[in-house]
């Protein structure tokens, strides 16, 4: 008997897909606790790589006891003020989806490009006998592709730079994931945020910083083939430094000061 | 040689399916600047062509000519996802490290070329005998070519110092070249060259 008959056909490529779905779903759902986990310690080791506990994480000190020296607090980001709730059962990204604990960003205002945003936001303190010595945010915007989630860390001046990184985003290989590549994630160690007056001025230039120029303290370095990836860094940290973003809620710790 | 050599060992050095029959050189290139990435990368790939292989050649008799690439690639890239699973689960550093680089094992060459070549028309245990040697192959080249990339780019191998590089305090100023991509065509075309040389039967009439 031919195979090749419609029906037949038809039969063989039904039976494939249920039998190479259930295989593809038990192994989703089989090991989604255990990605879920992998994910969360990746979200905390990255935190604590911004608060300067790269050495230690290095040197193979447990993420948990690492993580429990850093103060993680909710953070209101219209107001500025901290919310008494807890942080780790806190999900930002679920929360923009949702009607109350969520708004819409204004299109004028949205220079991140990623329309809604939850009204609060974890913050995490590193301290030193009692006065903050970092402000670890995170901060998330549209690359080329994909959305790029990363965390900021400031110095206790709320306007340099102590360390950037993103832990996740789907930009090309190469050239727009050239975000995670260290040497160009240390060149924005020590360069200003934001002015006095909080107002955003990190720019991404294209090609190389000129030194000479009065305002190299806030530039960057573009890479190469990769200007819209770099434009969508630039601009989502103009959105997190800015009025709608973590703005009031850095004013106020240069007013406690 | 007795055939169950011969399936398994002469994709080796005989039919190597990246020395001889150029396939499979995109991954070739992206995954071999370190050792940890070229093993998993290798295992990844000799558990999918394996399986593949013995899969296919298993309902090759029941599947309709027309249809049967397609069914030959939802075959393999099922195997895909659940190697990429796994590797999201259990090695998470260096799933991120391969990043794309599993998915695209769906697209290598090498994979499709023995469902098709050769589980289409062979029983299953040869099929599987068949897949894994092929693996063998593309890993041996990986192996080599990682080995000189790690090496002289980092001079370390599997992570560890071998030659103290220059920017660590050390003697040994790394060879930028051998980190990018275009070095791993040069270490395939010297393999190449080599393989040639010892087994003149390989080299193509012009």
């Amino acid at each position: 008997m031919s195979n090749d008959t419609v029906g037949r056909t038809l039969l063989v490529a039904f039976l494939l897909c249920i039998v190479c779905s259930v295989f593809v779903s038990a192994a989703a759902v089989g090991l989604r606790d255990q990605q879920k986990a992998n994910q969360a310690a990746e979200i905390k080791r990255n935190i604590l790589t911004a608060a300067g506990y790269a050495d230690q994480l290095a040197a193979g000190e447990p993420i948990n006891t690492l993580f429990a020296r850093i103060d993680a607090r909710l953070v209101d980001l219209e107001t500025g003020e901290y919310v008494e709730q807890d942080p780790a059962t806190y999900n930002a990204r679920k929360a923009a989806k949702d009607s109350k604990l969520g708004l819409k960003i204004p299109a004028e205002l949205d220079q991140a490009g990623i329309k809604r945003r939850a009204r609060l936001s974890p913050v995490y303190l590193v301290k030193k006998e009692d006065a903050i010595s970092r402000i670890i945010l995170p901060v998330h915007g549209k690359g080329l592709w994909s959305t790029m989630y990363g965390f900021i860390a400031l110095n206790a001046d709320t306007q340099t730079v102590a360390s950037l990184s993103f832990y996740e985003h789907g930009e090309t290989p190469g050239l727009g994931g050239e975000i995670d590549n260290p040497r160009w994630r240390a060149s924005w160690v020590g360069k200003t945020w934001a002015d006095e007056a909080g107002t955003p001025i990190i720019d991404v230039v294209k090609g190389q910083v000129n030194p000479a120029d009065p305002k190299a303290g806030s530039q960057i370095d573009g890479l190469s083939g990769a200007t819209l990836t770099a434009n969508g860094v630039e601009y989502t940290m103009r959105y997190w430094a800015g009025e709608h973003g973590f703005g009031p809620y850095l004013a106020k710790i240069r007013g406690q000061k | 040689m007795s055939r169950f050599k011969e399936v398994l060992f002469r994709p080796i050095f005989d039919e190597n399916p990246i020395a001889l029959q150029i396939l499979g050189i995109c991954s070739a290139l992206a995954v071999t600047t370190k050792m940890d990435t070229v093993i998993t990368m290798s295992l990844a790939v000799i558990f999918v062509c394996t399986f593949a292989n013995g899969a296919v050649s298993l309902i090759r008799k029941e599947v309709p000519p027309s249809i049967r690439i397609i069914v030959q690639m939802t075959i393999i890239a099922t195997l895909v996802i659940l190697v990429d699973q796994f590797l999201k689960a259990f090695a998470y550093e260096i799933s991120k490290q391969l990043s794309v680089f599993v998915g695209l094992i769906i697209t290598n060459c090498i994979v499709l070329g023995r469902a098709e070549g050769f589980a289409m028309k062979n029983p299953v245990g040869w099929s599987l005998l068949d897949g894994f040697g092929n693996g063998l192959g593309y890993s041996f080249i990986l192996i080599v070519v990682g080995v000189f990339r790690e090496l002289f780019g980092s001079g370390t191998l599997f992570g560890v110092p071998l030659m103290k590089s220059v920017t660590e305090g050390g003697w040994y100023p790394t060879n930028g070249l051998m980190l990018l991509a275009p070095s791993a065509f040069f270490i395939i075309g010297g393999i190449i060259w080599a393989i040639r040389a010892w087994k003149p039967e390989q080299v193509e009439e012009d």
